[in-house]
């Protein structure tokens, strides 16, 4: 288990203790069940789960906490789901039948809950969730309830919905899994190229959702970011998944995480790259980056994954250098050569700037011409400084205006009276 | 949209031999930064391929001759597809093109596609 959830686990109290243990918890016992059940049964599991951490938070409170209360957690859910087989004899023999085990009778039917058996079943359910009949939207919310064990109030709050539409979609997706009937089991070595790369995407949009997330939350875009940084952990310990796009991927992530705790102040406010306090760059997670970014380097395939890891690579130096931004400037020209983003296409200019001087990159950005986005405003704002303000201001003016979030419209207003100063 | 291929066509002999690893860096950075502003675009398919000067070219009756002939002014060096709303503006992206700045020309021919 990553040292991050272990931490404090034993100063916990039992009304601490409780979410804690469901947000890690949870998901486990759920992903064994589903993969013993099959995952049209997703609903049984996750009662069982249930009614096991009501009965938790029932009996600690009054008789408080048992030794170790996640074997607890785990002896009740197996008493549990033997229980259930056993009320219920023809979904026990359907159950036996589908899993092809030994088992004669429900009472031999093993529940497994062993460390090895958890991470198997996780890694399974992270290809079931990632499957390619889920639409993208959807895979995102129930990637957070069911691998990140994040409650309907948690992602709501993330994604800035209301309770009841992120309810109502993570039920439809769970629908959709039960009616597809999708195998859990891991893809064989054939299919795995193209099962990864979409399960890697999930992972990809999970991380900066988080990262780029407009929540004000810090400390759940933060959660947001470590789990998806587990999950790919995940992939990368099992030999088969352990690939060079997915190091590519994990590499990207701990880079831009390094700088997690310098690019918000505590309001949750953006602070820019450049107005960054250095000392709070997470060193640890610049050496594990650049370790998984070697890693990635086997293989002779390159994705976007390697070089957005490339150029987050290059934003760990500080200070500028002629070498920083050329580099960053090559690695945004690939990067737009495998896939176009507006936001690539931005930043690609910005690097321009810096690398061959400002004058070349607004031609460039005049080019691009996305005159509906704020950031393309910004860029131009930027550019024009100092060449000429007028025109400057107008850009920072035209951002002002499209920009939707107030943490966008306070850096523009900032930087706006920094040129009229 | 439509595309376009661009054409790259120059003089071999204008290409100086034995360049540097230095000069050689430099020619593919004016390329990729101009290549890299089509993306920017949005408008870039294929990046496409630069071509090896030696080559065979078939004629009727079974003939076969060394070619294309390397040292005509105008050589097939490379090509690139675009995308664009008009033959101008895919003109207009050749703008910059590295292959113009050592005597060379694009020629620009809409994609008539089968």
């Amino acid at each position: 288990m990553p040292l991050y959830l272990c931490k404090g686990i034993y100063f916990m109290d039992q009304t601490e203790l409780i979410p804690h243990l469901f947000r890690t918890e949870y998901r486990k016992i759920v992903s064994v069940l589903c993969r013993l059940f099959g995952i049209e049964y997703i609903e049984i599991a996750e009662d069982i789960v249930s009614d096991t951490f009501l009965l938790a938070s029932e009996l600690w409170g009054l008789k408080g906490l048992p030794e170790n209360p996640t074997a607890w957690l785990y002896v009740v859910a197996k008493n549990k789901t033997k229980d259930y087989l056993k009320r219920n004899s023809l979904f026990a023999q359907t159950i036996s039948k589908e899993i092809k085990s030994n088992a004669k009778t429900s009472e031999e039917i093993e529940i497994d809950l062993s460390s090895e058996n958890i991470n198997d079943s996780q890694l399974a359910m992270i290809f079931v969730v990632c499957h390619p009949c889920i639409p993208a939207e959807a895979q995102i919310g129930l990637a957070l309830n069911l691998l990140c064990g994040f409650g309907v109030d948690e992602i709501a709050h993330a994604f800035l919905t209301n309770k009841s539409a992120t309810y109502k979609r993570l039920q439809r997706a769970k629908e959709k899994l039960r009616t597809e009937k999708i195998e859990i089991e891991q893809p064989t070595l054939a299919e795995i190229d193209d099962r990864l790369s979409t399960v890697l995407m999930v992972l990809y949009l999970l991380f900066n959702e988080g990262y780029y997330s407009s929540s004000q939350d810090t400390t759940l875009r933060k959660d947001i970011c470590q789990e998806a940084i587990r999950l790919t952990y995940l992939l990368i310990e099992n030999e088969q998944t352990n690939q060079p796009f997915t190091n590519a991927l994990l590499s990207l992530m701990c880079f831009q995480s390094s700088r997690f705790d310098a690019r918000l102040d505590q309001n949750g406010e953006t602070i820019l790259y450049h107005e960054q306090d250095t000392d709070l760059w997470d060193q640890e997670l610049i050496a594990k980056g650049e370790y998984f970014l070697n890693q990635a380097s086997r293989g002779d395939r390159i994705s976007k994954y390697h070089l957005e890891a490339g150029i987050a690579y290059w934003h760990t130096f500080k200070a500028d250098t002629k070498e920083k931004w050329e580099n960053i400037l090559q690695l945004y020209n690939q990067l737009l050569l495998i896939e176009y983003s507006p936001i690539a296409a931005l930043n690609r200019t910005y690097a321009l700037s810096k690398a061959n001087g400002k004058k070349e990159a607004i031609i460039e950005a005049e080019k691009i011409n996305l005159t509906g986005n704020h950031l393309y405003h910004s860029l131009l704002g930027e550019l024009y400084t100092d060449i000429d303000n007028s025109k400057a201001i107008s850009h920072w003016q035209k951002a002002l205006a499209l920009a939707k979030s107030t943490t966008d419209r306070t850096l523009i207003s900032a930087r706006m009276r920094q040129i009229l100063l | 949209m439509k595309d376009f291929l661009l054409v790259y066509r120059t003089d071999y002999n204008t290409i100086p031999k034995g360049a540097s690893p230095e000069q050689m860096q430099a020619a593919a950075k004016r390329w990729m930064d101009w290549i890299g502003g089509i993306a920017a675009q949005n408008k870039l398919i294929d990046r496409g391929n630069r071509l090896v000067p030696s080559g065979k070219v078939v004629k009727a009756d079974n003939v076969i001759a060394d070619g294309p002939y390397t040292e005509i002014k105008e050589c097939i060096v490379g090509y690139s597809i675009v995308k664009a709303t008009s033959i101008e503006e895919a003109t207009e992206l050749t703008k910059g093109c590295p292959i113009l700045a050592v005597g060379g020309n694009v020629e620009v021919r809409e994609i008539n596609v089968i």
